[in-house]
């Protein structure tokens, strides 16, 4: 092993005038802590190197649970990636594990071979998932059983995502029944995974609730197909080389493909332990964040004890860093951290929850103030002692959660109606908690924004919502204190709070939501695009941003009552093909279920070799695309095919791709491609808030990736149907949801008709069904079109008809263009293609 | 029309053929001088012209989606005043031309000196 040894003295000679900071750690309280003394000045006095176990730059550990469901992808929760360390000047070795620290010669020792001498060093090791002792964990080369996973890392999340989306993985089972367990079994299920959650205490969330907001919460929980078992714990793994199930004490056995350990974290102090700093439950620090006993040596985060205290949640994290960070820099010496009092407020499994201080009353004088409305999820309980509260559970309405927050950190005096801290009794509502609010409340607790630093933004020109939020940073980390950000901004701007046009506008220069804009449409018999802008633009005007999303709304609306204004169409929808990079486009024509013939083979040869088309790609749909042709050149490329139009280019529905299916697949159960073309035929060209790509798979190996499609069908056996929606596999990756599972495909082309109808009606302009699904909630979709609740499917059924009914192909046009000039060359100069051609 | 000589330096004029060519609320593109000029009928029956090619990354103006003020190139959302040229969204500006129409409801374009 290669020594690089540099010597404290040696180094102090050299030109570098700078201590030299040393931090073992690149989590979040590693990183949050050189950020707040970089925000002190800190690099004019040290030269800082940082080493992290992950080889990555620092993410948002929180955010983890969105990986997982699928709402956040990997890359969006970075907080600071490998370019911000190289521009602020540290020196960080990532994938690098701290072996052992001298702190007599002040060195530390990593895992790559390096010795870093230090003037200062940080410890931030944080904490890692808890295995409790159970049999079959293991392998007996002794790894970790394949299947088995903690809950803490990237890593872990990424390995879990994979493993749930094996095929044949169906069922897991996860161990611990706390915030992450339920985060974990919400993550798990999102990916159609069977969740079983496994608890140990009497009830969920035991650390920050009493067992009546356990019970509520379990009823939340359920309600999410995910299975409870309190009182329960886990002996044994079972399964020799896999997983294939657990053991229970006194309960049957669970089988299951994967399971989740959950239970709890512990801090790292190995390093601690091994390089002779004191350590009991963790590393015992001062309250200036110094290990005991060392002038040199800090600690911050998870791995610290301050106080008989460690902490697992990430507000007291934010204000040891300040603390240490004033420390170190000289910037406050007097800076003295004192404890948290923690409140938590968290969005577990979907469910809002705040927890601070006692979960019940403990002395006889103690009150109790409880209301519980287990149908809606609802559970509130508040103890207060000498008029002062000492403790509270909000679970699924978080309305007050501002205002007890700071009454519990602060001892506020309590109204005598205690039943208006859990409710506004006539009072204006929700701001009276955020005037009541103190200028120093935290309320982003992941980026540390307090509501001075919020009305600050406001008051400095930032007057919309996400203004503010971009200015601050507030937020921006798990996102569960949007809502406050959001009242904290309207209290600032006194009323003269701007709207974020973008928020809630169907398109951007109209200024209502889309229920409105459709009321005011058919208010107003409202039939064109310019009669829109007319009747309900700021001042008349028209909005060149506005004009696609509008055209496809009323197009949707009207069928064909519709008058259709070519100027308001995208170029693609004016001339029926997607628009390439170098002014050309592609043609795609239509090939129902990806199924096609000799005859269309040999014609579109034909019209290949004619018109020297310099690329033909097969698409991710099934579809053969001929790339690179003029504009000029369209009709003529279209009579020559003389084939429809196959939609590769529109906000529309585009494609049904299907596998082989039963005719010749031996492991077909159902005739997917058949289905898949009757759909495509039926709804071929729709117009819809975005993109529709379908699929249609004639077994559960799902050869056409229907799990992952807007509408994605598998047959399955027993001749029956199962209908997912919501799915995705581009930019974003989804699993969608299941819909419903029918016995025929009629039935499946009259939901998959109905389904789209409501995105149709519903969606967001260019809102994906990803994004759909998941907003109104599978449960309210299968309320609304499987079990017709609320009385609307024949209406649903009856515009989808209308909209079929008004379908013309496009590629018509070729004989009687509609506009003047309508395929003529938009750069008349420029010699096609600049794209090189294969 | 066309070639015609004005007082202002070397401001020459180029008939484009019938204004009704360009649907409203469309542009169309041109030749002239050997440049590329898009030239856009405003729904209220304005005119405007400016440089057909995006500067951005040579989008076809002339197939962009248009407002009394701006050109939205096709290609990557680019936005452009008409009159003044300038990028709404931060990338170089365009070219522009006077554009008018002559008594026979011709398109007539002023290249040169303005």
């Amino acid at each position: 092993m290669t020594s690089v040894l540099d010597t404290p003295r040696a180094r102090k000679t050299g030109r570098d005038p700078r201590r030299r900071l040393v931090v073992i750690g690149n989590g979040m309280a590693g990183a949050r802590t050189v950020e707040e003394i970089l925000a002190r000045g800190g690099a004019d006095q040290f030269s800082i190197t940082m080493f992290g176990d992950e080889p990555y730059g620092n993410y948002n550990r929180i955010m983890l649970s969105h990986v997982l469901s699928g709402e956040e992808s990997d890359a969006d929760i970075f907080l600071n990636s490998l370019p911000w360390y190289r521009d602020n000047g540290i020196d960080l070795h990532a994938g690098v594990r701290v072996e052992r620290i001298d702190r007599f010669t002040k060195h530390v020792f990593s895992s790559d071979g390096r010795v870093t001498p230090y003037d200062t060093l940080i410890i931030a090791t944080g904490s890692r998932s808890h295995m409790p002792p159970m049999d079959g964990l293991h392998t007996p080369a002794g790894s970790v059983k394949p299947g088995v996973f903690g809950f803490r890392t990237i890593d872990d999340t990424r390995k879990m995502v994979a493993h749930a989306k094996e095929d044949h993985h169906r069922r897991a089972v996860v161990i611990g029944g706390g915030l992450l367990g339920l985060e974990a079994a919400y993550g798990l299920r999102s990916h159609g995974i069977e969740v079983e959650v496994i608890h140990s205490g009497g009830h969920l969330m035991s650390a920050q609730m009493g067992p009546d907001g356990g019970a509520v919460l379990r009823r939340s929980v359920e309600a999410l197909g995910i299975g409870v078992h309190t009182g329960s714990r886990t002996t044994a793994v079972l399964g020799t080389d896999r997983v294939t199930g657990v053991r229970l004490r006194d309960k049957p056995d669970i089988s299951c493909d994967m399971v989740v350990v959950a239970a709890g974290i512990r801090p790292n102090v190995d390093l601690a332990v091994l390089s002779g700093l004191p350590v009991e439950r963790a590393i015992v620090v001062d309250d200036q964040l110094r290990v005991q006993d060392e002038d040199d040596i800090y600690a911050v985060g998870e791995c610290v004890q301050h106080r008989g205290e460690v902490y697992g949640l990430v507000a007291p994290l934010w204000e040891q860093a300040v603390v240490l960070a004033n420390h170190v820099t000289g910037a406050d010496t007097s800076a003295a951290y004192l404890g948290s009092r923690t409140a938590t407020k968290l969005k577990v499994a979907g469910v809002e929850v705040a927890s601070m201080g006692l979960h019940g009353p403990e002395l006889d004088t103690d009150e109790h103030i409880v209301f519980s409305e287990p149908s809606r999820g609802v559970f509130k309980s508040i103890v207060v002692r000498d008029n002062k509260m000492v403790g509270a559970t909000l679970l699924g309405d978080s309305r007050k959660v501002a205002y007890l927050t700071q009454a519990f950190d602060r001892g506020l005096p309590l109204p005598e109606e205690r039943l208006s801290l859990m409710f506004d009794l006539g009072t204006p509502g929700d701001d009276v908690g955020v005037a009541e609010l103190d200028d120093d409340a935290q309320v982003c607790n992941c980026n540390g924004v307090s509501k001075k630093a919020l009305a600050g933004a406001v008051r400095g020109g930032c007057t919309t919502v996400a203004g503010a939020m971009d200015a601050t940073r507030a937020g921006k980390g798990c996102g569960s204190c949007k809502l406050l950000v959001q009242q904290v901004v309207e209290w600032a701007a006194g009323g003269a709070v701007e709207e974020d046009p973008a928020a809630s506008y169907y398109v951007p220069g109209i200024p209502l939501d889309k229920p409105a804009l459709m009321a005011e449409i058919r208010k107003r018999g409202l039939r064109s695009v310019s009669q829109v802008f007319q009747a309900l633009g700021p001042g008349s005007a028209e909005d060149a941003k506005s004009k696609m999303g509008l055209a496809s709304l009323l197009k949707m609306m009207l069928a064909d009552q519709y008058i259709d204004e070519r100027d308001a169409r995208f170029i693609n929808d004016r001339v029926h093909a997607n628009i390439q990079r170098d002014g050309t486009f592609s043609v795609v024509p239509q090939m129902k279920g990806g199924v096609t013939s000799v005859q269309q083979l040999r014609r579109i040869a034909d019209v290949a070799e004619k018109h020297k088309v310099p690329l033909i790609k097969l698409t991710g749909g099934q579809r053969i695309d001929l790339l690179g042709i003029r504009k000029e050149d369209l009709p003529q490329v279209w009579a020559d095919l003389d084939m429809p139009s196959g939609y590769a280019y529109g906000k529309s529905f585009r494609t049904v791709k299907t596998c082989v299916g039963q005719d010749f697949c031996r492991y077909g159960t159902g005739d997917s491609t058949k289905l898949g073309i009757d759909i495509e035929s039926r709804f071929q060209g729709l117009e819809s808030p975005a993109k529709l790509k379908l699929a249609v798979s004639g077994c559960p190996r799902n050869c056409a990736e229907s799990l992952v499609k807007d509408v994605g069908v598998v047959a399955v056996e027993g001749g029956r149907w199962e209908i997912y929606v919501g799915g995705a596999a581009g930019a974003h990756i989804r699993k969608g949801d299941l819909l419903a599972t029918v016995d025929s495909p009629e039935e499946v082309q009259v939901l998959t008709g109905r389904f789209m109808q409501y995105y149709r009606e519903r969606a967001n302009w260019l809102e994906r069904t990803y994004a759909f699904v998941p907003r109104v909630g599978i449960e309210h979709l299968r309320a609304v079109i499987v079990e017709d609740a609320e009385g609307r499917a024949a209406g649903l059924d009856a515009a989808m008809q209308a909209s079929v009914d008004g379908y013309v192909d496009p590629w018509r046009e070729r004989d009687d263009p509609l506009t003047p000039g309508q395929f003529r060359t938009s750069l008349p100069l420029t010699v096609l293609p600049q794209v090189p051609v294969r | 029309m066309s070639g015609m000589m004005s007082g202002m330096g070397s401001v020459r004029s180029h008939n484009l053929g019938p204004a009704d060519q360009i649907p409203p609320g469309e542009g169309r593109a041109f030749a002239v001088n050997g440049k590329q000029v898009a030239v856009f009928r405003l729904r209220d029956g304005s005119l405007r012209a400016v440089s057909a090619v995006c500067p951005h990354r040579g989008g076809p103006l002339a197939d962009g989606t248009i407002d009394q003020q701006v050109v939205i190139c096709p290609l990557h959302q680019h936005a452009f005043d008409l009159l003044s040229g300038c990028s709404t969204t931060g990338t170089e500006p365009l070219a522009t031309y006077r554009v008018s129409l002559d008594g026979e409801q011709n398109l007539v374009l002023e290249t040169g000196a303005v």
